[in-house]
């Protein structure tokens, strides 16, 4: 056959391919090894910068690069005018940029980033989050770039207002997307408090917009009920307050016990007696349970003894700026503060304090879900939660039954122990 | 202009340069055989052309001009190149496959004063606008006369093989563009665009007939309009081809449909699913699940073993889906008719499914600059491997053995003998005394430029496709294609709208109907919709066309009587996809070299090894060895060609494929995070 083309063949082209890469790897040793002994000599100057720049842009993963170019560039900044450290800094971002296209998931350059937007004497936040933005259009779920979005967003003050809408923009695009419903469920509370009537920290959102995010989540699980990113954010939006239920303190043993609306983790606890914090140590009803309901700690030996002396306590659970008081009279052995909220109330606790009316009208929701979807474990659990909110004794029957469709695995099986040990 | 000759013997003689020929002629040169490629047009593609506006008017005045040549005294030299034991099988010179074409045009004819002072181009004098506007009522073959006067035709209107150098921009950026998000590439396109004028003063502003001409270079107007499914045959092939490499492309933003005298989205993909305001929860579940089921219908016959026999409409119901899922289930997503059976609209309907999510949110994909694109890429894939190329040249007839009845040789319009072994030919050049079977369907088509989108939306930037069900239950399905202008084939602040259904009358009659259902159509040139608020918010008709375009799609081989070793090449047919036309050339080229891979990759210009030492001399640009008629322009200039442009790398169609494996298919259910 005449008239082809001659193409060169497949192991002419691997070797030249190999070949190729061993030079790359000869040049990339002998550079390296140059500038680490630069390092080591402590010298601070344009070449290192130079040197560190051809590395980092094939490799955007060597740490010691990075820091070493932080040890440069602060250096060079002493003997600079303002707008000359501007320019310095700038073109690191530049440079930032593209080595960001090498690796989108480099913990170096991501780090770097925002150090040097802390060294910058004029940061842009503007065109730092367009970066975001168009990053994460690439990739929605780059967690990178979530974080560093979060610190810009941060410093440039975005208003709350246009964050939701860029979730909006998101969930709309792939509602399969934790990042953004996670972030929502983080901005709504800031937007739409719910109006306190007590002076508590409120972290729940007003009924209003609830019923609005209530409908988005309906039309994620109805178009993809498998998707757990939606039921998750469901649940959040459905969950209660939470809070420190009760507060219980011995004078005989010198013990507190604190117990939550739901398993916490010790970090946050601080226990004030009489206005002067205590150093405790907390201690789980299992010492393997780092997060548990119950917490107990020891106050040091002989503080509450002296039964004709009066004792306030207060213990503050930081994280969700909240707390509890419980004052130990004269004369009295014990005493305790708990929620008002009713024994059968705490049972029901996992769910929020909103108008039965309108849990009635998600649970009707789910179960409209459920005729559709019989199978689906999303589904039936989130109906056997708002009946045990609503009346768990008269959806008694039903909520067993779910359990049986659900039975499948153990997880399960624990819960409905629970539920059904809780009956009794 | 007088031409040296041609190389007297090919493998293969190729006249007409629509899609499936131009398909066949690249797979022939790309495996070694040498190829000549012919055309009596002036304008690549035949009647799957595109033209700007200027070249659309002068198509216009050929096709009315057209007529019989009279035998001359060509057949006598022709005669003489007959040898004993030769018979002559002449060629049509007459294209008969356009019919009813008729223009109307609703544009105001005032002339723009400021701006027309400022650049008094001699071409567009007050170029009898008005004439054409005043032939509303039907014979507007005047009109046409002089819309098109010569000196219009001369200066402005190019063929769309001149066109390649006014898009020269789009070589530089066309690595990129398939992979990339489509919401940049809208950016990208937009300032590609954007005219000199201020893009938003310009939509305030009324755009006159003038105008449309000033600016008709900015058109590229389609005779055929079809999508690309983004799974489908012709895709695969450019990706398999290298040929992508020619072209860049952008995603169909939406699928609307019209009903109850509406124009909707039809939620198709996950996220329009979820975003959708017209389904109900309950709804929206039914289509998931139902689509779902879609995509492995075969993995389940139990479901619909007892529809096989009857309509998918039937099944639809059936199935207890509300008639919102329904009409778009049946009219939108299948695009198939009352009467198509179960697994055929299932089928429809998996396909449809497969192909979303690959590049965008609907499953098709539009060739920037036109569909007329298309078969110029094969084109010039057949040249960079050889192949002659020869516009406004034509073969007078076939020189057939009397002996084994084949073709030995064609007589082409220069009266030169030119031997082959093989002749492929479109079916427009065949005589009627060769044809078995003239039962042709016909396709009609109606080319708008309208003022503004059927359904604006937050993007003025969006493709659409739109499915007009039977607006009778005589009425044929009509399939609407509306291009904004950042797809390069209109002028900014106005759109492009294709029509096309089976015929059954003259384009017309099928399809004012329509039109005047889903556009403002003015009585009077220019003139603002006195009626009520439901028809201002229509958009307005500036411009439109209509005409017959005969779909030969159904004829095959046993249709002609012609030697087995030529080969007719059938025109578009009615279908929104090109498979037909792809699978056509594919197995044309398979009788021709049955032992031959059909359009294996094209090799990367740094792995071609060249015969001379170093490196080989830098030929002239491609651009202008297409251009130019008779010039062969061999693989050291494809060479050339991608030296002078970095982005043209070798990693290109590597990363068509890597979108495909990242991009999610969108139906399935998403895995557990």
């Amino acid at each position: 056959m005449h008239g082809r083309v001659k193409v060169k063949s497949t192991a002419q082209q691997e070797e030249e391919k190999r070949k190729e890469r061993e030079k790359k790897l000869k040049a990339f040793v002998s550079a390296r090894d140059a500038v680490l002994r630069k390092r080591s000599a402590g010298e601070h100057d344009e070449e290192a910068l130079q040197l560190t720049q051809q590395l980092l842009s094939s490799n955007p993963d060597f740490a010691t690069l990075w820091n070493y170019r932080r040890e440069v560039l602060l250096q060079l900044e002493t003997s600079r005018e303002k707008d000359e450290v501007q320019k310095l800094y700038e073109s690191e971002l530049h440079f930032i940029e593209a080595c960001l296209k090498v690796n989108p998931k480099s913990y170096g350059c991501w780090h770097h980033r925002s150090w040097v937007n802390t060294r910058l004497p004029q940061p842009d936040w503007t065109r730092e989050l367009g970066l975001c933005d168009r990053c994460l259009s690439l990739d929605e779920r780059n967690f990178h770039c979530w974080d560093y979005r979060r610190v810009v967003v941060k410093e440039s003050g975005v208003s709350v207002e246009q964050e939701l809408q860029f979730t909006d923009r998101l969930i709309g695009s792939n509602f399969s997307n934790y990042s953004s419903w996670h972030y929502r469920s983080t901005l709504l509370p800031q937007l739409h408090p719910q109006p306190a009537p007590d002076s508590i920290h409120s972290h729940r959102v007003c009924e209003e917009q609830l019923l609005k995010e209530y409908e988005l989540a309906h039309n994620a699980f109805f178009t993809d009920p498998n998707d757990q990113s939606a039921w998750f954010y469901y649940r959040w939006l459905l969950g209660r307050e939470e809070m420190i239920s009760c507060v219980y303190v011995s004078r005989e043993r010198e013990r507190v016990s604190v117990a939550f609306s739901k398993p916490v983790h010790s970090e946050g606890l601080m226990l004030v007696l009489d206005g002067q914090p205590q150093q405790v140590e907390w201690r789980s009803t299992h010492p393997r349970l780092r997060h548990s309901p119950v917490w107990l700690c020891d106050l040091p030996p002989g503080s509450v003894s002296d039964i004709s002396n009066e004792h306030n306590l207060t213990v503050h659970w930081t994280e969700k700026y909240t707390h509890r008081d419980c004052a130990l009279y004269t004369g009295c052995a014990e005493s305790w503060c708990r929620d008002s909220a009713t024994d059968q109330e705490l049972f029901r606790s996992e769910l929020s304090v909103e108008k039965s009316s309108v849990l009635q009208a998600e649970l009707q929701s789910c179960n409209q879900l459920l005729e559709l979807e019989p199978q689906n474990k999303w589904c039936l659990l989130t109906i056997i939660l708002l009946m045990r909110a609503l009346d768990p004794l008269g959806h008694e029957k039903e909520t067993l039954a779910h359990f049986q469709t659900l039975k499948v695995r153990k997880y399960y099986h624990y819960l409905n122990e629970r539920y059904s040990g809780s009956r009794k | 202009m007088a031409a040296e000759d041609l190389p007297s013997q090919f493998d293969v003689v190729i006249l007409g340069t629509g899609l499936t020929e131009s398909v066949i002629a690249a797979a022939c040169s790309r495996v070694g055989q040498s190829v000549l490629h012919l055309d009596r047009r002036n304008y690549y593609a035949g009647n799957w052309a595109s033209f700007t506006f200027n070249g659309l008017l002068s198509w216009i005045e050929q096709y009315k001009n057209q007529q019989e040549v009279p035998i001359t005294e060509l057949e006598q030299v022709w005669r003489s190149l007959i040898d004993e034991g030769e018979d002559a099988v002449p060629l049509s010179a007459l294209d008969s496959s356009i019919s009813n074409l008729e223009v109307f045009c609703y544009a105001s004819e005032e002339e723009e004063k400021e701006e027309e002072m400022k650049t008094p181009l001699s071409s567009f004098q007050p170029v009898n606008a008005e004439t054409v506007s005043e032939e509303a009522n039907g014979d507007s073959t005047e009109a046409h006369d002089t819309v098109t006067g010569d000196d219009t035709t001369a200066s402005d209107a190019k063929t769309p093989n001149e066109e390649h150098e006014v898009s020269e921009p789009k070589e530089d950026q066309h690595t990129s563009d398939i992979s990339e998000p489509s919401q940049s590439q809208e950016e990208k396109e937009s300032q590609l665009s954007s005219s000199p004028a201020d893009p938003t003063v310009e939509v305030q502003k009324k755009i006159t007939y003038q105008k449309l001409v000033k600016e008709g270079r900015r058109f590229n107007i389609d005779l055929v309009s079809k999508l690309m499914y983004s799974r489908g045959a012709l895709v695969d092939l450019l990706i398999k081809s290298n040929v992508s490499r020619y072209a860049e492309f952008k995603n169909i933003g939406r699928i609307l449909t019209y009903r109850n005298g509406k124009v909707e989205q039809v939620p198709c993909s996950r996220a329009d699913v979820f975003a959708s305001k017209q389904l109900t929860v309950v709804e929206k579940r039914m289509l998931m699940k139902f689509l779902t089921f879609c995509l492995d219908f075969e993995q389940h016959p139990e479901e619909y073993q007892d529809y096989t026999e009857k309509p998918f409409r039937e099944f639809l119901k059936n199935k207890k889906l509300t008639e919102n899922l329904q009409h778009f289930i049946l009219h939108s997503i299948a695009m198939v008719t009352q009467h198509t059976l179960t697994e055929e609209g299932l089928k429809a309907t998996q396909h449809f499914l497969r192909c979303l999510g690959r590049y965008g949110n609907t499953p098709f994909l539009f060739p920037l600059y036109g569909l007329g694109e298309i078969p110029q890429c094969f084109c010039r894939m057949c040249a960079v491997f050889g192949g002659i190329y020869c516009l406004r040249h034509s073969v007078e007839c076939l020189v057939v053995d009397k002996v084994s009845n084949k073709v030995k040789a064609v007589i082409d319009t220069r009266g030169q003998r030119i031997s082959c072994s093989h002749f492929v030919v479109e079916d427009s050049y065949i005589r009627d005394e060769q044809r078995q079977s003239t039962a042709y369907r016909q396709i009609s088509r109606a080319v708008l430029i309208t003022d503004r989108s059927v359904l604006p939306s937050e993007s003025d930037q969006q493709i659409s496709m739109v499915t007009i069900p039977p607006l009778e239950s005589s009425a044929p399905a009509v399939r609407m294609v509306e291009l904004c202008s950042s797809s390069m084939t209109c002028m900014p602040g106005t759109y492009l709208v294709h029509l096309t259904c089976s015929s059954s009358g003259k384009a017309q009659e099928d399809l004012a109907p329509v039109i005047s259902q889903l556009f403002h159509v003015s009585t009077i040139p220019g003139e603002e919709p006195s009626e009520g608020a439901e028809e201002r918010s229509k958009p307005a008709v500036l411009w439109v066309m209509y005409f017959n375009m005969r779909d030969t799609s159904a004829l095959d081989s046993s249709s002609y009587s012609l030697p087995s070793n030529v080969h007719v090449c059938t025109g578009p047919d009615d279908s929104l996809c090109s498979d037909y036309s792809i699978k056509l050339a594919e197995s044309v080229f398979h009788h021709i070299l049955p032992d031959e891979e059909f359009c294996p990759p094209a090799p990367n210009p740094e792995d071609i090894i060249y015969d001379g030492d170093g490196p080989q001399a830098k030929g002239p640009g491609f651009d202008e060895s297409t251009n130019t008629e008779a010039d062969k322009s061999l693989a050291e200039e494809e060479g050339a060609t991608h030296e002078k442009s970095p982005s043209t790398e070798n990693s290109e169609p590597a990363e068509m494929d890597s979108v495909t494996q990242q991009a999610p298919l969108d139906m399935t259910p998403a895995s557990e995070e």
